[in-house]
């Protein structure tokens, strides 16, 4: 919560000063502006740093893709040329400027491997992985939200027992062993889905769907059952706040209560979890992917990582950058619409 | 004058770990008509929950009404299920109440309009624009100035003396028959304290209100108050007209009280004397007279004894103690 600050006003404040609402606009905007810049230096140093970190790792591209593509017994001169040929020879800095350069201009550059343009395949690959993301937000929050608020207004009952236990082992299960169990009961044992693989909307929109539920049941899980230990816990600490009292003394029923008055305090503490809850979804994707044999980015990170294929490592590693960062900003925005103390400063 | 709320053998308790909380322990009492009848007490011997009862606000877990009988228009409040609809139907918009907290008593998520609107909107059955309109009169009713600009505002745009005018707001916003202020002024700075409570004084004069003024503040239940109950350990011991407790106080708790006030009728250099001792833990209570231990009038009959019940000591004057304090007073003073 970087750059946002509650405004706390002070009992003695003059009750004549009414310079908040109007002042609100134009602080979003510039807020907005400051944050666009800021993210643009974060994503700078992640550059910087998976550039350097990729080229850390024991290895060489170039004899690793000779190796992989049966090409033994080329010339050192030859592989000479080669290291050349994807500019692999000249000094670091001058490798990352190059690099720079090209992503400024939508050029991620050239993978040693497929010698192919490595921008065509990521986007190619991107609404997959973004596609089983999105559904598993949405999952998360159409399940995590409504269970957690559940669990807080029956607190103690069966349901609120039910709810925490299941929780727990929610964010402690880890996900590819989940996969491997749902593909043993429901593919292999059930018979009701397919065990892995992805087909095109396009194609075949039922299989597209049908192989989808698992690894968005799977890259939601931790998310769901987060999100519902979070809303639990916030709904009931708002449920002892005065205001709440002071709405009860009003005559309104528990409905109101909760969702008039209790939910839109309790979700604000909610938002935070959502946003560590889209990142780690980008980041488990790589698992998902794999569990599954999605072509998707992440899988795709799996691989180039293990071939050291600079270009594409590079390219990933900043578009997930660019989308956590993207998710930071419009968590700090949705923060300042569902609480209106915050002020952006 | 007519008994508009009348209270009896009120019993609320806490279930906590370390026990259970007697916080109101066989209190009655009753508020007529137009009237403005005051609790006071040091802090933590009932007079809130005593209050929340009669709403039947009080939270359970741990709390718990387990006895007693609220009289309103005829009917047991009691008797209504915690949260029904019976309930709900007197909260807001028969009686209301004012808390103590400015500062947390608000919504902070939702604008003042929409706080004073809605209990007109579930009471009065009025429509939101309507509500709205009738919001910013009550705003300004409260001393809110620009209250037509002000009224979207949120509460953290208020000072904590312009958050409990809304609060009054609220409170009047159905027209109650009664109001419940739960020190109202106590979380201010002394000059908003006077303003409001005269701010509270005329509006339920004005509305013909009664008003249930709770404080631990002597000087303030003098002010406004033609009756006072005062409360110690969950019980009432002394219960009369304001200047009948104020000439022949008939409780060692209200005489100890009433040295901590500074009067007019006194001479200036008097020293003012706070109670020495604690309010006792309302859990595990001796089953003798509860302020026994700071008491500075005990007899031998007061150790002995169950604790004395409230007996009257004068036409609408009673209090609960063995010592005759009037002549013991008198005594000392010659
Ligand atoms: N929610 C609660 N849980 C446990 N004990 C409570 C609770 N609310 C009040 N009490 C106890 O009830 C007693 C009376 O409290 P209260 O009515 O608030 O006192 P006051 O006279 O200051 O308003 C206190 O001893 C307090 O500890
Ligand atoms: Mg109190």
């Amino acid at each position: 919560m970087r750059g946002l600050t509650r405004k706390m006003s002070s009992p003695v404040r003059s009750p004549f000063r009414r310079d908040l609402t109007g002042l609100k606009e134009s602080d979003v905007t510039t807020y907005i502006v400051r944050r666009l810049l800021q993210s643009i230096v974060v994503l700078l140093l992640v550059s910087i740093f998976v550039f350097l970190a990729i080229r850390l790792m024991p290895g060489d591209p170039i004899k690793l893709m000779v190796y992989e593509s049966n090409l033994t017994g080329l010339s050192p001169q030859q592989l000479a040329d080669l290291r050349h040929e994807y500019g692999l020879d000249k000094p670091l800095a001058l490798q990352y400027l190059d690099w720079l350069g090209g992503v400024l201009q939508g050029n991620l550059g050239i993978s040693v491997f497929t010698k192919t343009p490595v921008a065509k395949e990521i986007f190619r690959r991107l609404p997959i992985t973004f596609e089983i993301g999105l559904w598993s937000l949405l999952l998360s929050i159409v399940i995590g939200v409504p269970v957690g608020i559940i669990s807080a207004v029956r607190r103690g009952t069966w349901i609120d027992q039910l709810v925490v236990t299941l929780s727990n082992i929610g964010v402690t299960i880890p996900v590819f062993w989940l996969g491997v169990i749902l593909m043993l009961v429901f593919s292999l044992y059930l018979k009701w889905l397919p065990v892995m693989g992805f087909t095109p909307l396009t194609e075949d929109p039922g299989m597209h769907f049908k192989q989808l539920v698992m690894p968005v049941i799977c890259s939601s899980l931790f998310s769901v059952a987060a999100l519902a230990r979070q809303t639990r816990s916030s709904m009931l600490e708002v449920m002892h706040q005065d205001y709440i009292r002071t709405a009860w003394s009003k005559g309104l029923n528990e409905n109101a209560i909760i969702f008039k008055h209790a939910l839109k305090n309790g979700l604000i503490p909610v938002i935070t979890t959502l946003g560590l809850s889209a990142r780690g979804i980008v980041g488990g994707s790589t698992v998902v992917e794999t569990v599954f044999s999605i072509p998707g980015m992440g899988r795709l990170l799996v691989s180039a990582v293990s071939n050291l294929d600079y270009a594409y490592v590079q390219g990933i590693i900043l578009i997930i950058a660019a989308t956590v960062v993207a998710i930071n900003v419009l968590i700090d925005i949705v923060y300042g619409w569902a609480d209106p103390r915050i002020r952006y400063s | 004058m007519a008994i508009l709320l009348d209270v009896k053998n009120l019993q609320t308790r806490f279930d906590t770990e370390a026990g259970v909380v007697k916080a109101v322990d066989g209190v009655s009492f009753h508020i007529n008509e137009q009237e403005i009848v005051g609790f006071v007490g040091e802090s933590g011997c009932g007079k809130s929950v005593t209050q929340l009862s009669v709403m039947q606000l009080i939270p359970n877990p741990p709390g718990r009404i387990i006895g007693g009988e609220v009289w309103f228009d005829g009917k047991d409040l009691l008797k209504y299920e915690r949260n029904g609809s019976e309930m709900r139907s007197v909260r807001g918009s028969k009686i209301s109440m004012i808390f103590q907290e400015p500062m947390t008593s608000l919504n902070p998520v939702l604008t003042i309009s929409e706080q004073i609107g809605e209990s007109m909107q579930l009471h009065l059955r009025l429509n939101k624009a309507d509500a709205r309109k009738r919001a910013v009169e009550l705003l300004s009713l409260v001393g809110i100035p620009a209250a037509e600009s002000r009224i979207d505002d949120y509460p953290h745009q208020f000072s904590g003396g312009m958050r409990q005018r809304v609060m009054i707001a609220i409170g009047l916003a159905c027209n109650p028959r009664l109001i419940i202020a739960d020190e109202p002024t106590t979380a201010l700075d002394v000059t908003t304290q006077a303003v409001l409570l005269e701010l509270i004084k005329d509006l339920v004069k004005r509305f013909n209100t009664s008003l249930t003024l709770v404080t631990h503040n002597l000087g303030v239940v003098a002010r406004y108050a033609q009756r006072i109950y005062v409360m110690y350990a969950g019980r009432i011991v002394e219960a009369g007209p304001t200047n009948e407790i104020f000439a022949h106080p008939r409780h060692p708790y209200t005489v100890g009280l009433l040295k901590c006030v500074p009067r007019l009728d006194q001479p200036r250099d008097k020293q003012l004397v706070p109670i020495e001792g604690l309010p006792p833990n309302l859990i595990k209570m001796p089953p003798m007279c509860a302020f026994l231990p700071r008491c500075a009038y005990r007899i031998n009959r007061c150790e002995k004894s169950h604790w004395p019940p409230l007996t009257p000591v004068g036409e609408h004057h009673s209090a609960a103690c063995f010592v005759n304090l009037e002549a013991t007073l008198e005594n000392d003073d010659k």
